[in-house]
């Protein structure tokens, strides 16, 4: 479905990613792993526009179509189905709860089915209902991070990019945020996974990348990935 | 005695009216693209040129109105497609650089062809009527002007809190990027907060050419700049501190010259920017305005 080829990203002067490819077939869960600053969540931002890369490619095949996304825009990006939950939430905290789940439909062309999605997240994370009208700034980093999930919904995404979803939030809240994870692939969403917490990441996925300094160090199933001793050792904080 | 209070009170409405509209455009496009316009007092006098010639041709006033709502928008998307657009990225200074610019070029093309000579701006007699307010009578222009800066006022919070499109620039304002990856066509947000906040300024402009009697090619500039100084004292990038920070300015301005001896009335402009140091001594972020970390 996202084909990444030989992709080299700058930021500023800095050469970010050095060379990756990688793929994401229809249906998965592909984790990307690896340590702070080695270019996990630059290379969600490429996927979804934000970056461009100085060379390579970022293929989207979608219904028999070949669309090279580097060359699109972000708000382009989002209407083939491709969504990005960013890093650290970012909802809009002056917005109210439901401004920014109206706000995750606003690139639908299809302007109906919008109140049956919206029901569906309320049906999803109860508590964005109960709170419709409450500020999203005042919800708690747990509610917002169900906020963040149930916005990207709301665009109906057929690939979801997501970013830390467990970053800074509560073991609980992080089992009920990969719960809705799973499920929501089982639904057949197609997902890119960022995490740090690499062994919940690997569990919940069918494949995983290790992104070592803008490169590829490792790849391949998930439970090899688990295995694996270099992995254990640096990412799963399990002696070897 | 009240006759005078009353008269001074509606003075500084009246005054704090037409601050508050112009500075309300300041703080939309800051909060958007976090620029300063300096061009934008400049859309003021524009919209009192563009009534002129309207009045001119004999157009009816409400009609003038809309028309100058009118011209100011296409005035403001016009300088941001233009003059803003293309630099949208360069750092800063680069953008506050070239709204001086722009401003020092619609001065001198007003100047080139209405001639830099002021011109008598008359609104018709009828609004030099007195109209009694409790017990005291105000002029009819002084109530239209705040009559029509409420209206104005209540039809921009409906488009900001009760659209799509307001719905938008507010996300737009608080997460530009993430406003991006939600689908929003940022160039849309950005045109609308500059043709918003450009048509306020220019029926600003027609008001206060009706108000003050006559006009001339930079007559937007001090305006402008104290409106800027409205929306700084309101915290800029918030349009409920916009209208605070201009009704503020308006009334301090009014009472000052009202109240001292008229030896110091000379000095209003000082006092304007005077209680612009405090406030950002006291307050960085202004009255209402929230702190804005900067966007990498």
């Amino acid at each position: 479905m996202l084909e990444l080829v030989d992709l080299h990203v700058y930021r500023g002067a800095t050469h970010v990613l050095r060379g990756i490819s990688m793929t994401v077939d229809e249906g998965e869960v592909v984790a990307l792993i690896g340590a702070n600053g080695a270019g996990k969540t630059t290379t969600l931002q490429t996927v979804s526009g934000l970056l461009r890369p100085r060379t390579g490619e970022v293929t989207l095949r979608s219904q028999g179509r070949r669309i090279a996304l580097a060359a699109q825009a972000p708000e382009a990006i989002v209407r083939l189905g491709v969504v990005h939950c960013p890093e650290g939430r970012q909802v809009f905290a002056s917005l109210s709860v439901e401004e920014n789940l109206m706000i995750g439909a606003y690139a639908r062309r299809q302007r109906t089915g919008i109140a049956a999605d919206l029901a569906r997240v309320h049906d999803l994370f109860p508590i964005l209902a109960e709170r419709r009208a409450q500020r999203a700034g005042s919800l708690s980093g747990g509610e917002q991070m169900m906020l963040a999930v149930g916005r990207a919904l709301m665009a109906r995404p057929r690939l979801l990019l997501l970013d830390e979803p467990s970053l800074g939030l509560a073991p609980q809240m992080v089992e009920t945020i990969f719960a809705v994870i799973r499920d929501l692939n089982r639904a057949g969403v197609t997902i890119l996974l960022v995490e740090q917490n690499a062994a919940m990441a690997l569990e919940l996925a069918h494949r995983g990348y290790v992104l070592e300094n803008g490169t590829i160090a490792l790849s391949g199933p998930a439970e090899a990935l688990l295995a694996d001793e270099q992995v254990k050792h640096a990412y799963l904080g399990i002696a070897g | 005695m009240t006759q005078y209070y009353v008269q001074q009170l509606v003075n500084g409405l009246t005054l704090g009216s037409l601050y508050a509209l112009v500075a309300i455009g300041f703080s939309m496009i800051y909060g958007i693209v976090r620029l300063i316009n300096f061009a934008h007092g400049d859309i003021a006098m524009v919209g009192a040129f563009s009534t002129l010639g309207l009045v001119a041709v004999g157009a009816p006033w409400p009609v003038t109105i809309l028309v100058v709502l009118a011209v100011g928008a296409l005035a403001g998307v016009t300088i941001e497609a233009v003059a803003f657009r293309p630099m949208r990225n360069a750092p800063q200074v680069t953008g506050f650089i070239a709204t001086l610019a722009v401003s020092v070029v619609i001065q001198n093309v007003g100047i080139m062809v209405f001639s830099g000579q002021p011109r008598n701006f008359l609104f018709p007699d009828v609004m030099r009527t007195r109209v009694p307010l409790g017990p005291a009578t105000v002029s009819l222009t002084d109530l239209v002007i705040v009559g029509v800066t409420v209206v104005l006022m209540s039809l921009l919070v409906v488009i900001v809190h009760r659209t799509r499109l307001g719905m938008a620039m507010r996300a737009t304002a608080e997460n530009l990027q993430v406003a991006r990856l939600m689908g929003i066509d940022i160039n849309r947000t950005i045109m609308a907060a500059f043709g918003l906040g450009s048509a306020l300024a220019a029926v600003a402009g027609l008001m206060w050419g009706g108000r003050f009697g006559q006009i001339d090619p930079l007559f937007g500039f001090v305006p402008g700049l104290k409106a800027f100084v409205a929306s700084v004292i309101g915290g800029v990038g918030s349009i409920g501190g916009a209208v605070l920070g201009g009704y503020l300015l308006g009334m301090a301005e009014v009472l000052f010259v009202g109240l001292l001896p008229p030896e110091y009335a000379g000095y209003r402009d000082a006092l304007v920017f005077t209680t612009l140091i405090l406030i950002l001594l006291v307050l960085p972020n202004g009255l209402l305005g929230r702190g804005v970390e900067d966007r990498a």
